[in-house]
């Protein structure tokens, strides 16, 4: 799952050319068959969320919210029941979530006195049935659902995910009887910056020593790579010495070219583990 | 002072009595009658004796060295002229013109002559970078400043290639630029010959004899680097110059001119083919136009001279009336490997007979002669040279002329490295690692607000960024450092707003500074630090062709000469350019106050002194004491030198030093400027807790970032005084009980003179020194063992903090690869040697990974673990050799005992030789010390889990807590188990030893007392 940086181009460029639906998805696999499904998921949403930063301005004219607000209204008025959000945004080429959200926030600056706050929409959009008004809260949940890359569904699923691997890695260090300590301990201890896990009694992986390990369940692109080195990786390194970054769903090769420097990056977790040797008589 | 040299040479006055007359005036009663009256009528010029013949040997060495090194500084007003020399110049005329230099002052020779110094040098090893427009701060500015109207022409020609003699040969200013640099200032009154140079500077001879040779300049090269080179990017190597001072010519038109001077004196030059003839350069051989003149002894022209010469001059050396013991070696060394001697004008120097004692006829008048003298002096000199390392005994033993003038030194010499210890460390160059997050100082509860917390972990965030992105790109040419990083710098510590946020980044800069720079190892350093090793390791042959290679592919790796100036190698760069880029007057001042109490606290850190026992292992405890004392050493030399770059940081800048009433002036306001340290304080502790060996040579990093003005206040003028008065007691021959150990010594002048060769030290201060009243005495009451007597320098301790002393070694390599060059033909094609796993990593095996995890395990624990966990290890270690001698070996003992009398009465009361006695029972009990690594190690392992366990505190978490037993285990048992393995037998045999004399005295007294003495031949 650790891709050249010629192979990830290969599929990237594929995904530009189809639409962020699961269909997609399935003739990406098809024509990918020796990636996993994960790694290609996720390739995926990175490559959407990529090209809806580039598009986002676009829709996010007034003339445009305009336009989509009426298209919104014209469209309920014939069918409510009808998915009018969800193909308005599959025609427009944005996001069903953030197309629900645009339309939330036109709607509720119509009919609410003061403009409405981030959180009430965020809470809106996790739970549709809090929206006033019912056939905009049938618009919004199709929306929601059926968006792969976007919304609070997507975000939970995300979390869930991350949270099971790191769960995993945890289990995995007991297992192999690394004793560390984890983001809770460190926050609860005052540290200003957190990784999953710390050692606490450095090991070397691949001849290299690490301290702490970050587990990522995402493919490591460029993109999300650098920006992980300039919040997190460096970050730790700062504090805490070398360490391990385990993408779980693979990673671009060349990125891996801070193994001198101490950050390490593996797609599962290591078997060339060497431990400090407890001497024996 | 001729005068003294002559009546010395006229056997009117002996040596020893003249060196008492130099070095302590008075004369003794000793002294011949005659012998006194000769001197006492040279009273007045006593103290401008050994100016006067060092200033001597450089003149009259000119002709094999025109690059010859420094000449120290003379006595203003000594007269250097040499009596009744015809067509010399007229005396004491001020601005005459075919003077070499116009004789000036104190100031503006020192000015011109450090300057020269500099020229060659190469600074750091990582790039120096024009840094126009910054103001005044780089200490390289400060210095370059002196003089203004030298400074641009000199530094243009380090600039144009650091060390490159054809270059440095053409020195416009110096050579025909008189006119445009007239005398300045006073003169003092006094004669004032054309023979008189200042310190560091060999005149550049504009007299007619030798405008035809090659023009003797400033000794700026060292020896092995001479690749002209002329990449813009040669600039920045200018060891001094960062920004050209105000009212300099433009560097266009400063090598515009180089370029025209040296076209032209090749067309002058009668000796087309003799580019430099300046010893151990290589350039002969690549040319392989020249040919070394081989030096015969048959051939020395008058011996009796020479070796006169060579007893005075080595006398001065002993009594450190030098200023600089190793740049007068350095000198030496380079008499002994000069190539050829350029032909003199008026080639007339038949020795009239009649002349030999007076000094007319010159000193050297041939390659022989000058081979002669240095042979001479280094077999003075033997003790010193005894002391230097491995790499350069073994050149000078293989030196085929010092064999030919000196069989019997070269026994000696082949002998000294026959018996060094073979140190070849590759010590490994520590990771750039961060200081480590620790919650006790690091958490929110240290911080005022929620926002200064914040800002501070941002700031860390930066700092190594900004570090990171240095280490990759510093090497880069045309990489900027102020360019690169400033503006971050700037606005990082722009958000620095609250005090306690100043301290934090502090704490962060200076625990770094100390983690990156305190081995020498540290980048860049390693490099430079490790490069002989490796040239050492190969063979002549090889050595050459490395040469070559190297001058084609590298910048020269010379750390610059016998007295290098005070430089920032490898990381160091980083956070002077740091500090230099953040320009923040608060951070400079939190900086000064955390080295400065970090320097008090080490510099009175209880070293443990070592007691001199009988037994062997005490041995053990002070290997580690010496680890220790080294770490502090050069972590107090890393702070001091910081210390002292940022406190004189607003005081140096490109104007010469003041003058008159501006220098009174600046002098009221300065002198009552308390001093950012109290060094005089701490210096006088050091002497009278017998600790100077701890705390002088931080002291000297200090002083050399001084500026001009800082020798010429009371406050520091007497801490030179001092430093002076300490430099003539360190005697190396001296070794009384209770004295300063030799390599103690050692380094302190080696670092003392260096530190007398800065140019912001007047020069006048060495020779002059002496003459104030406040004598130097010691109070050792207070301490009967210092850490002086104890010896906790070593030789790598000594190269470390010295690596100039490398340069001998270089000198002679260079001198080698010369030579094989001439044997074999100059080596066109090179083919590149490899020296394999040398420079690079050590490969990763097993035991180094262990090593490794066992270093990274206390990077992120508290600094006590490591503390509790290595004075487990020394204690257990040094219980483990008693244990091991209470126990196996007072058994061994026992049986020896028995095995005795057992022989005894089988063999009756003669018994035979007791060496053979004891020979016989060391055979058959030595083997059995080979269980004494089982045992030691079996003790270990019992004993430091339990003391580790009693020791950390009850929450230290399992993992940590057996992780810790067992480093501490193995550090234990690798302590106990060096030391075992290397003393075990000798242990044995003395303890055996002791005991068959105890029990042959008991059985009659004669045959015990022969045994004895049989004995102790052998043990």
């Amino acid at each position: 799952m650790i891709l050249t940086k010629a192979q990830y181009d290969e599929i990237a460029q594929c995904l530009v050319s189809v639409p962020p639906t699961r269909q997609s998805l399935r003739k990406l696999k098809q024509r990918f068959p020796s990636q996993s499904q994960a790694t290609l998921l996720s390739i995926f949403s990175q490559e959407y969320q990529k090209h809806i930063k580039r598009t986002h301005a676009k829709h996010h004219t007034l003339e445009a919210i305009e336009s989509y607000y009426q298209r919104y209204l014209n469209g309920v008025l014939k069918n409510g029941a009808a998915p009018v959000l969800l193909e308005l945004a599959n025609e427009v080429d944005y996001a069903p979530s953030l197309m629900a959200r645009l339309i939330l926030e036109r709607f509720l600056q119509e009919h609410e006195e003061t403009p409405p706050s981030k959180s009430v929409i965020n809470s809106m959009l996790r739970d549709p049935s809090q929206i006033p008004d019912g056939v905009l809260a049938n618009q919004v949940y199709q929306c929601i659902v059926n968006d792969c890359c976007y919304g609070p569904l997507v975000d939970c699923i995300k979390h869930a995910i991350g949270h099971e691997h790191e769960v995993l890695l945890r289990d995995l260090l007991l297992e192999k009887n690394l004793s560390f300590l984890d983001e809770d301990q460190l926050r609860a201890k005052g540290y200003d910056k957190t990784p999953d896990f710390i050692l606490q009694v450095p090991v070397a992986v691949e001849g290299h020593i690490i301290h702490w390990i970050e587990s990522k369940a995402s493919f490591g692109d460029e993109c999300s790579h650098h920006a992980y080195l300039h919040d997190q990786f460096w970050s730790y390194w700062n504090r805490f010495g070398p360490g391990l970054v385990i993408y779980w769903y693979g990673f671009i090769q060349e990125l891996d070219c801070n193994r001198e420097r101490g950050i390490l990056l593996k797609a599962s977790f290591p078997t060339d583990i060497v431990t400090l040797c407890h001497s024996t008589v | 002072m001729a005068a003294v040299l002559e009546s010395l040479l006229r056997e009117e006055v002996s040596v020893e009595a003249a060196v008492r007359w130099i070095a302590r005036s008075a004369q003794s009663s000793e002294d011949d009658p005659g012998e006194a009256a000769a001197l006492s009528s040279l009273q007045p010029l006593r103290k401008e004796f050994v100016p006067f013949l060092l200033n001597f040997l450089r003149e009259q060495s000119s002709r094999v060295l025109p690059q010859g090194p420094p000449t120290p500084a003379k006595a203003p007003g000594a007269s250097a002229a040499l009596p009744g020399r015809a067509g010399g110049p007229p005396r004491g005329s001020r601005g005459a013109r075919s003077q070499l230099f116009p004789p000036t002052e104190a100031p503006s020779t020192a000015a011109e002559a450090p300057l020269a110094r500099r020229g060659g040098r190469r600074r750091c090893p990582g790039p120096a970078r024009e840094r126009g427009g910054r103001g005044p701060g780089a200490p390289e500015e400060g210095f370059s400043g002196e003089s203004v109207p030298w400074a641009g022409g000199r530094r243009l020609r380090g600039s144009g290639s650091p060390s490159s003699p054809s270059l440095a040969l053409s020195d416009p200013p110096n050579l025909s630029n008189l006119e445009e640099f007239p005398p300045v200032g006073s003169v003092p009154p006094g004669p004032a010959g054309r023979t008189k140079p200042s310190r560091r500077i060999n005149p550049t001879p504009v007299s007619e004899e030798r405008s035809l040779s090659k023009p003797k300049t400033c000794f700026t090269s060292p020896p092995i680097s001479c690749v002209p080179s002329s990449q813009p990017s040669a600039l920045d190597t200018s060891p001094w110059g960062l920004g050209l001072p105000p009212g300099c010519r433009s560097l266009q038109e400063e090598r515009e001119m180089l370029r025209k001077e040296r076209s032209k004196q090749l067309l002058q030059s009668p000796v087309p083919t003799c580019p430099t003839p300046e010893s151990g350069s290589p350039l002969p051989s690549r040319t392989g136009s020249l040919t070394d003149e081989p030096a015969d002894p048959a051939r020395v022209s008058s011996c009796q001279r020479l070796e006169l010469v060579a007893l005075v001059y080595s006398s001065c050396i002993a009594e450190n009336l030098v200023p600089n013991l190793f740049l007068e070696l350095f000198f030496v060394l380079q008499l002994l490997t000069a190539r050829r001697m350029v032909a003199a004008k008026h080639n007339d120097h038949e020795p009239s007979p009649d002349a030999l004692d007076s000094l007319e006829n010159p000193l050297f008048q041939s390659i022989h002669d000058c081979v002669f003298f240095a042979v001479q002096v280094l077999e003075h000199q033997f003790q010193v040279l005894s002391h230097l390392d491995k790499g350069t005994l073994k050149l000078l033993a293989e030196n085929e002329r010092l064999l030919c003038f000196s069989p019997a030194l070269q026994g000696r010499l082949r002998a000294a490295y026959e018996g060094s210890a073979a140190k070849v460390s590759l010590a490994m160059p520590p990771s750039a690692q961060a200081v480590s997050f620790q919650p006790e100082t690091d958490n929110r509860a240290n911080f005022s607000s929620d926002r200064a917390f914040h800002t501070f972990k941002k700031q860390r965030d930066v700092f190594y960024e900004v570090l990171r992105e240095w280490e990759d790109r510093h090497e880069e040419p045309g990489w900027d450092f102020e360019k690169g990083l400033g503006s971050r710098i700037r606005a990082m510590m722009g958000q620095l707003s609250a005090a306690c946020n100043h301290s934090h980044f502090v704490r962060l800069f200076q625990k770094q500074l100390l983690q990156m720079c305190q081995h020498p190892g540290g980048a860049g350093a390693a490099v430079l630090g490790e490069a002989p090793d490796v040239l050492s390791m190969l063979g002549a042959d090889k050595l050459g062709r490395l040469r070559r290679l190297q001058e084609r592919l590298v910048a020269p790796q010379s750390s610059g000469g016998p007295c290098p100036p005070p430089t920032f190698p490898g990381c160091q760069g980083f956070f002077r350019d740091f500090i230099l880029s953040a320009s923040s007057f608060q951070f400079n001042q939190h900086l000064m106050d955390s080295l400065s109490l970090k320097i008090r606290e080490l510099n009175g850190l209880a070293l443990p002194q070592h007691e001199p026992s009988d037994d062997g292992e005490s041995d053990v405890d002070w290997q580690g004491e010496r680890r220790q004392f080294a770490v502090v050493l050069l972590s107090l030399r890393l702070l001091a030198k910081f210390l002292g770059f940022v406190a004189f940081l607003p005081y140096r800048g490109p104007e010469p030093p003041p003058t008159g009433e501006l220098q009174d002036s600046i002098l009221a306001l300065r002198s009552q400027v308390p001093p950012v340290l109290d060094v005089r304080a701490l210096l006088q502790q050091g002497l009278r807790a017998r600790r100077a060996v701890l705390t002088v040579p931080w002291l000297v990093e200090f002083l050399s970032f001084a500026d001009h003005v800082v020798p010429l206040l009371d406050y520091y003028r007497s801490v030179f005084t001092v430093l002076l008065h300490l430099h003539r007691s360190l005697v190396l021959s001296q070794e009384n009980e209770g004295e300063m150990c030799f390599l103690n010594k050692l380094l302190l002048l080696a670092v003392l003179g260096w530190l007398f060769q800065i140019p912001t030290v007047p020069e006048d201060l060495f020779f002059l020194g002496e003459s104030q009243s406040d004598p130097f005495e010691v109070d050792t009451v207070a301490s009967e063992h210092g850490l002086d007597s104890v010896p906790v320098v070593d030789q790598q301790l000594l190269y470390t903090c010295c690596p100039y002393i490398g340069e001998l070694r270089k000198l002679l390599a260079s001198w080698v690869s010369g030579s094989s060059g001439r044997s074999g033909g100059f080596v066109r094609k090179i083919t590149p040697t490899t020296t394999t796993g040398l420079g690079a990593q050590p490969p990763q095996t097993g035991q180094g990974l262990q090593a490794q995890l066992a270093q990274a395990f206390f990077h992120n624990q508290p600094p006590s673990l490591r503390r509790t966990v290595e004075f487990v290890a020394e204690r257990i270690g040094s219980n483990c050799v008693k244990h091991i001698k209470a126990t196996l070996v007072a058994d061994l003992v026992h049986q020896a005992e028995l095995l005795l009398q057992e022989q005894l009465v089988t063999q009756g009361q003669e018994g035979g030789d007791p060496a053979h006695l004891l020979e016989i029972l060391c055979s058959q009990l030595c083997p059995h010390g080979a269980q004494a690594l089982t045992q030691g190690r079996e003790f270990c392992q019992r004993k430091s889990p339990g003391a580790v366990r009693a020791l950390l505190p009850e929450e230290t978490p399992a993992a940590v807590l057996s992780s810790a037993e067992s480093i501490a285990v193995g550090l234990a048992t690798e302590k106990a188990c060096a030391w075992l393995s290397a003393n075990i037998t000798a242990l044995i045999r003395r303890e055996v030893k002791v005991a068959v004399s105890r029990t042959l005295r008991a059985q009659g007294p004669e045959p015990a007392a022969w045994g004895e003495r049989r004995g102790c031949s052998h043990a």
